[in-house]
This record gives C-alpha cells, structure tokens and sequence, in this order.
C-alpha cells in the first residue's frame, strides 16, 4: 500500500445527451499522490470523480485503478472512497457506527467494529465522541467523520469532493493543514476536487485545473502558477495583470508584445514554447507582486506609467491600485517592509516588471470574475 | 379598540360554532353510551351506566363483524403497505419522463368511487372463479380475501403516497455513500434506505388499518355473505338501534385518542432531536424536553384532558352502580303515569327491567296481548307526555321484525308511537344521524 495505487484516465468522455460534461480528459495519477482537479463550478469536476469511483461510466476513453481497467466495475467493488460535497453521513445511525458501515456490510463483527472506529476516532482526535449522533456534532467534526468513514474502507484511492466548502474560513484553513497530515500517514493516493485555487496550491501534489469540461493544464502548484499553459489557468489561479497585443519579436522564447502601452518584453509559457509565433495577438500576464516601483536612475526593461486609484493596506502587503495611460486597471503588490506608502489618489507613478515573472501566451478566454 | 372587541368575539363565537358542528356530535354520542335510556339519547338523562357495554359485549353479530374487520384490517395494512412501498419505490426509479404517467395511473384508484372497486373486484373475481370452475366455498368468493383484496386496491395508493412523500425528503447521496463503502444493493435497502422509511411504514400502516376498518362502501360489494363491523353496524341502524353501539363508538373514539397522543408524543421526540441537532447543544434540550412536546399545542393539551377525563369516567363507572337510580327513575315513571292514566305500567315496567336484551321483550309484549296494548294504545298516543317514553321503546319492537299480527294492529291503531310513525320523529333522527357519522 505504501507505494500507493495510480489512477490513469485515458481520453475519457462524459456527455449528458448533447452535453458535454468531460472533454478528453487525460490524467496520469501516481499512487500515493495528493492530487487535485481545481476549476470553476460546473466545469465537471464532480463528473470526473464519478466516473473515477464508479457511479458513472465514460461515454468513451477508460478509467484505470492500479493498472486494471475499471469498466464495468460496480462503485461498491473499486477500491476507491469518496467523501461527497454534502458528507452523506448516514443520519440515524452514530458516529462510530457511520465510521464502520463499511466493516459491517462485509459482516464484521460489532466487537472489531467498535475496535476499528475507536482507532479512526484517535486518529481524526475525536476519541469518545463514537457514540454521538451525527447531528449532534459540528461541522468540522462530521468532516472528519466522514473522513473517518472513508478511510475505514481501507480504499486505494480518497477521493474528496469540495469535502471543505461548507466550512467557515477558519476551519477551512485548519482542515487542510489536517487533510495533508492524514494523507502522509496513511500514504493513499487523495484525489481532491476544489474551487479554491487556494486549497489546491497549499495541499496538492499536482493539480489539474479544468475549464468547461476541459483540462486545461496538469502541473505542481508551482508550476500552475508561475508558468500557465493557458490565459484561462493564468487568470483563474491567483490574480493576474492582463496586457494584450501583437508579438513584434521572439529570442530565447522572450516575446516583445506590442501592446497599447508600448513594447514590452515576456517570457513565453513552456506550454506554448514553439507555438507562438510573431505576428500572432498575444496576451501576457504579470503578477501584482511581480511589479515593481522604478527605482530612480534604473535602465533599461518593461517601463509603464500609471495612475493611482487607491491603496489599499493588508499588513504584511499592500496593493496599489492605478490606471494604466489606455485606461486599463493594473495591480501591484509591495511587501509592507515599513517604507512609507505616499502614494496618495492621483500620484503618477512609473512601475516595472521582469520580462522573466511575466508570460506571454496566444490569445484565450480568461476566466469571468 | 371596540372593533377590535367585536372581532375577537365574533371569532370566539365561530370557533365555538366550528369545533360545535366538528365534535357535537362525538360527544353527543359518547354521551348517550351511558345513559341507561334504551334509546341512545342525552335528554332526557336517566342514569349513569356502563351496561352498554356489556350489551355490546354480548352482541354476536358485531363481534363477529368486529372481528372480521380486524381480520381485513389486518390483511390489507400488509398488503397495501408492500404494494405501495413498491410503488413508491418504482417513481422513483422509473424514467422522468414516465413518472407523471405512472404517477396517474397508480394513483387514480383513490378517485374512482368506492362502490365501483367494489362491484369491479366482485366481477373480476367471479369470473375468474368460473374460469378455474372453482366451488362457491373457494377463495374466489370469500367474503375477507375479496374485501382485503377490494380495499387493498385505493388503500395501497394512499400508502403509496406517504412513502413517496417520505422518499422525496430522502438524499440519495446516502445510498451512493453506502455502495461506495462497499454495500451491495440488497444491503443499501436494508440498513439505509428502510431505516429512513420506517416512520412512514408505520404512518402507513395506521392510515392503511383506519381505512380499512372505516371503509363501508367497497366492503358492502365485497363482503359478501360474511360480514363487517360497519355492514353489521349499516343493518343495525337500518333495524333500530340502541346504545350499545354509542359505547362501541365511545372504545373507538378512546383507542383512537390514545393512538393520537401516543403518535404526536413521538412526533415530537423526533421533531426535538433535529432541533437538538441543529442547535448541537443537547445538554439544555434534555431539560425543557417535557416541556418541548407539550408547549405551543392547545390541541394536545386538550386531548390529554379528553383522555384523562375517559380514564375517570370508567374509574367512576367501576365503583358505581346504576341499579338504585334505576329504580328512581322507574318509580318517577310510573308515578308520572298514574296520574296520568290508569293501564299503563306494565309494559313499561317489563322494558326498565330487562335493558340487556332490547330486542326482544316489548315487541312481543305488545304483540301477544291484544286486550293489553300498553304504549301502542289510542289514548296513549295523544298523550303528549308519553310520546317521549314511546321513542325510547320503539326500537325495541322494531327489532322484532315482522311481529305477530298483534303488531301489526297495534301500528294500525297509532301511528303516533308506533313502528314507523318514530322514524320520522325528528328526534330520532338527529339521535341515528350521530351515532350513523361515526361509521
Ligand atoms: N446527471 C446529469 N445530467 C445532465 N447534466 C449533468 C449531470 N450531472 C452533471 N451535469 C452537468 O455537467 C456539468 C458539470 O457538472 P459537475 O461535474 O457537477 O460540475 P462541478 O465541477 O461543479 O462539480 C454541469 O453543467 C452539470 O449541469
Ligand atoms: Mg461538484
């Protein structure tokens, strides 16, 4: 079990009628990986896992687990155990007696049973709750009950569906410090579902990040982040300052982009190396940290003039928000080092970046706020 | 401020008028099972007894019928139950596109008229009986299994849509989550799905075992030779009737109180656990729980008093006896009737002595001796104080059927007092039409 049991998806389909859900999804999971399919809502992610855990089939491609084809395999003889968006605890029964079902469906019994669900209970720190009722725990209890449950299962494979939405921020950014631990002691392969791009940077090992039913790019967070394979990933996973314009020049996969603020210079993403071309409309990001006051006597790089809109302060950071000469919003982000921050409404200010923390991609759709 | 004034008294006055026309009767009736008239009646009150009860007891033919509904009753609670759980069961699984269709279908028994089930299942079931050529003592034309079958047919469908409403609250994700665990499907059922349908089996159940035991109009067709407790009580009132079947409707009303507390005690205790979950503090519930299931329902409270006030009445039944007042009360009469005339008292006499066996003794009496006509005589009829006392004792020699020719010159002689001239006393009408509202 320790060196862990891999899921692949090879070209699979998902249509609903006409509808696409799941687009040629190819995916390599390798066991005992945290892996997270991170998108906007409906964009089929809860469809993939279905058909990873079995409760629908691909229209067309195959789903492996450990190597075996899983077609026509029923969800209660895979190997896999889902923690659904709602949890789906079983109300009428107790704690320890949810954590257990799967022991007493292979008719164990209620003596290793009980056995069984005190350890899961030590392990998610809930030791003596086993013989509440559901309803009579928190919300951040029965998430890790259901967690407790899925992992009595004994499965391969974890899969976890927004398992952490329903919960308040605090106790969100606590779960997923818990999740992890978990998934390194048990050394399963999770594969974790989310629309925070947050909770897939901080947790995963890879992420896949879909759009409309497509998987747009599969990398380390990262990866996903610094080097975006498409304009979609680059506006969805963190925030980003978009420039569009025209590639005037190409060396050493750096682009000059001529954009309404002039020539500006950004390395193209790996994804696209070779793929764009001059002469092609490019769109090129640039990260609010990214950019940078011009310091006075500097020569030479990316040089835009702004306008000050407003500051705002967030302690460690804070982010200036100005207007460019075209009229288009740009964001920067300085590190709150205690020098002063007279950047009052109205200041003209010239800011810079580096053509290397910048990405230059083909045009693409960008994700809706 | 004054408008205000009117309002709430014009709405007191119809609640009183409501709740009157809703349980007047009821408790009109109940009433009359302990009065020792041999009519069942309020007014005029005589004494308190519960000898009615022991008449009702010792009534073969409603015991029998009783018994045979219950032996129904029984029948088609399990019955409709499986069919309609499986019916339920079926929408939900179907085709969307399907379901209002079978939706319709399934539960259109419930609007088609009970006498036409009844009349259909009897045709059916004869025809095939003849098909098989099977002997008229084969189940094909027994009275119970084609009244369990009759009743099962609109009965399932009233099931069907307790589980369904129950169904509906049910997430199915709880069914993918125990698959996922590795139930089979068998297993999904049992420890997951019946578990949450529990409650509606059991709401099922009573819904299905009231219907059952209330049902008159399908059974009359099905029944055939064999009898109900309601066809029992149908000819009953059609030959004349007495208290016995007030105390018949008195034990009704009292097991169906019980059920009643008994369900919403249940009903709350539930309720009080989703609150608690919810609150998620069960410390502080525990305490007001008594308090939760009572509070914020006038309804309850007054059922409780209804039924405590039952649990006296039998307590006080069983310590006193009516058998002094009895006496008063006959000498009164008697009393009353010497001054108002002289050949009177036997037959009146006779009637107060043997409460126990209505049917018998005053149809005979008045029968069997022409030269002493009693209460069927001319004079006694234009006698406005005795037209009371005649009421009460009609049935009694309506329940002797036919009579002797005696009877029959006795009905010549006064319409008044007589056989038919009390039925249309508006009196008695009112009197049977509450005890008939109960069936
Ligand atoms: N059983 C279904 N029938 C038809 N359409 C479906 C079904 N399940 C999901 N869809 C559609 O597929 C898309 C993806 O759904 P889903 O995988 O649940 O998205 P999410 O990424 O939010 O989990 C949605 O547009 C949804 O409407
Ligand atoms: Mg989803």
């Amino acid at each position: 079990m320790s060196a862990g049991v891999g899921v692949e998806l090879d070209d699979v389909w998902v249509r609903f009628g006409d509808f696409v859900a799941v687009r040629e999804a190819n995916v390599n999971i390798k066991g005992g990986e945290f892996f997270s399919f991170l998108g906007p809502s409906g964009c089929g992610k809860t469809t993939i896992l279905r058909a990873i855990s079995g409760f629908l089939e691909p229209s067309e491609g195959t789903v492996s687990i450990g190597g075996a084809n899983m077609a026509g395999i029923g969800p209660n003889k895979r190997p896999t155990a889902l923690i659904f968006q709602n949890l789906a605890l079983f109300p009428l029964m107790t704690v320890w007696e949810n954590i257990s079902f799967s022991m007493e469906v292979k008719g164990a019994g209620k003596k290793e049973r009980r056995h069984r669900a005190d350890e899961l209970l030590e392990l998610i720190a809930l030791a003596d709750q086993g013989e509440k009722m559901v309803h009579e725990l928190s919300g951040g209890q029965r998430q890790r009950v259901a967690i407790a449950r899925a992992l009595c299962a004994q499965p391969d494979v974890l899969l976890l569906d927004e398992p952490l939405s329903a919960l308040d921020l605090k106790l969100r950014q606590h779960m997923r410090t818990e999740l992890r631990a978990i998934q390194q002691q048990v050394g399963i392969t999770f594969i974790y579902i989310t629309h925070d791009q947050g909770e897939a940077l901080t947790m995963s090992d890879n992420v896949a990040v879909m759009r409309d039913g497509v998987i747009e790019q599969v990398a380390d967070g990262q990866a996903i982040y610094d080097d975006p394979a498409t304009p979609f990933v680059a506006s969805f996973v963190g925030e980003n300052n978009v420039l569009s314009g025209k590639v005037t020049a190409l060396s050493k996969n750096v682009a000059t982009v001529d954009t309404n603020l002039g020539k500006l210079r950004a390395r193209v993403a790996t994804a696209v190396q070779g793929g764009l071309n001059t002469g092609d409309r490019a769109m090129l990001f640039v990260r609010p940290e990214a950019v940078g006051i011009v310091e006075t006597g500097s020569r030479g790089g990316n040089k835009i003039s702004a306008t000050v809109v407003t500051e705002e302060f967030e302690g460690s950071n804070y982010h200036v928000f100005m207007e460019t000469a075209a009229g288009e919003p740009l964001k920067m982000s300085l590190v709150n080092k205690g020098q002063s921050r007279a950047s009052a409404t109205g200041t003209k200010l010239t800011v810079t970046f580096d053509a290397d923390r910048a990405v230059a991609l083909p045009v693409g759709a960008l994700a809706s706020e | 401020m004054k408008s205000s004034t009117f309002l709430s008294i014009f709405i007191g006055l119809y609640l009183i008028i409501f709740f009157g026309y809703l349980f007047g009767p009821l408790i009109l009736m109940s009433m009359t099972a302990f009065n020792s008239s041999e009519f069942p009646r309020v007014s005029p009150w005589e004494c308190f007894t519960l000898e009615w009860f022991d008449v009702l007891a010792r009534d073969d033919a409603l015991i029998t019928g009783l018994t045979n509904s219950l032996i129904i009753a029984g029948g088609v609670v399990v019955l409709s139950v499986l069919i309609g759980l499986a019916g339920a069961l079926i929408l939900t699984q179907v085709w969307p596109r399907l379901r209002p269709w079978y939706y319709t279908i399934v539960i259109s028994p419930i609007l088609v008229p009970g006498v036409v089930l009844g009349i259909s299942t009897l045709i059916f079931w004869d025809r095939l009986g003849t098909m098989f050529d099977a002997r008229y003592d084969s189940v094909f034309y027994d009275g119970i299994f084609l009244t369990i079958i009759g009743q099962s047919t609109f009965i399932s469908a009233y099931c069907m849509l307790v589980f369904i409403s129950r169904l509906q609250r049910f997430d199915p994700a709880l069914e993918e989550a125990a698959l996922d665990l590795g139930a089979t499907h068998t297993q999904t059922f049992r420890k997951i799905l019946l578990p949450f349908l529990y409650p509606a089996i059991g709401s099922a159940a009573v819904l299905a075992f009231l219907a059952s035991f209330e049902n008159y109009n399908t059974t009359v067709f099905t029944v055939i030779d064999q009898s109900t407790l309601t066809t029992v009580l149908a000819s009953k009132v059609r030959y004349g009737i007495n208290p016995s079947i007030s105390s018949l409707a008195v034990i009704i009303v009292a097991i169906t109180l019980v059920g009643a507390i008994a369900h919403e005690a249940l009903r709350r205790r539930e309720q009080l656990k989703i609150e608690r979950g919810e609150i998620t503090d069960s410390s502080s519930a525990a305490a007001n729980k008594m308090q939760g299931w009572l509070s914020g329902n006038p309804a309850m409270i007054l059922l409780m008093l209804v039924f405590v006030a039952g649990l006296g009445t039998v307590w006080f039944g069983s310590q006193y006896s009516p058998n002094q007042c009895k006496v008063d009360v006959r000498l009164q009469k008697e009393l009353l009737q010497q001054r108002q005339g002289p050949d009177i008292f036997s037959p009146q006499g006779g009637e107060q002595t043997q409460p126990q066996a209505p049917a018998i003794p005053d149809g005979s009496g008045s029968g069997a001796s022409d030269t002493n006509p009693g209460r069927g005589t001319f004079g006694d009829v234009f006698d406005p104080g005795n037209l009371e006392e005649g009421e009460g004792a009609a049935p009694s020699g309506e329940g002797s059927s036919g009579g002797g020719s005696g009877d029959d010159g006795a009905a010549v002689q006064s319409p008044g007092a007589s056989t038919f001239g009390d039925v249309f006393n508006p009196g008695n009408l009112e009197e049977s039409a509450g005890t008939g509202s109960q069936e």
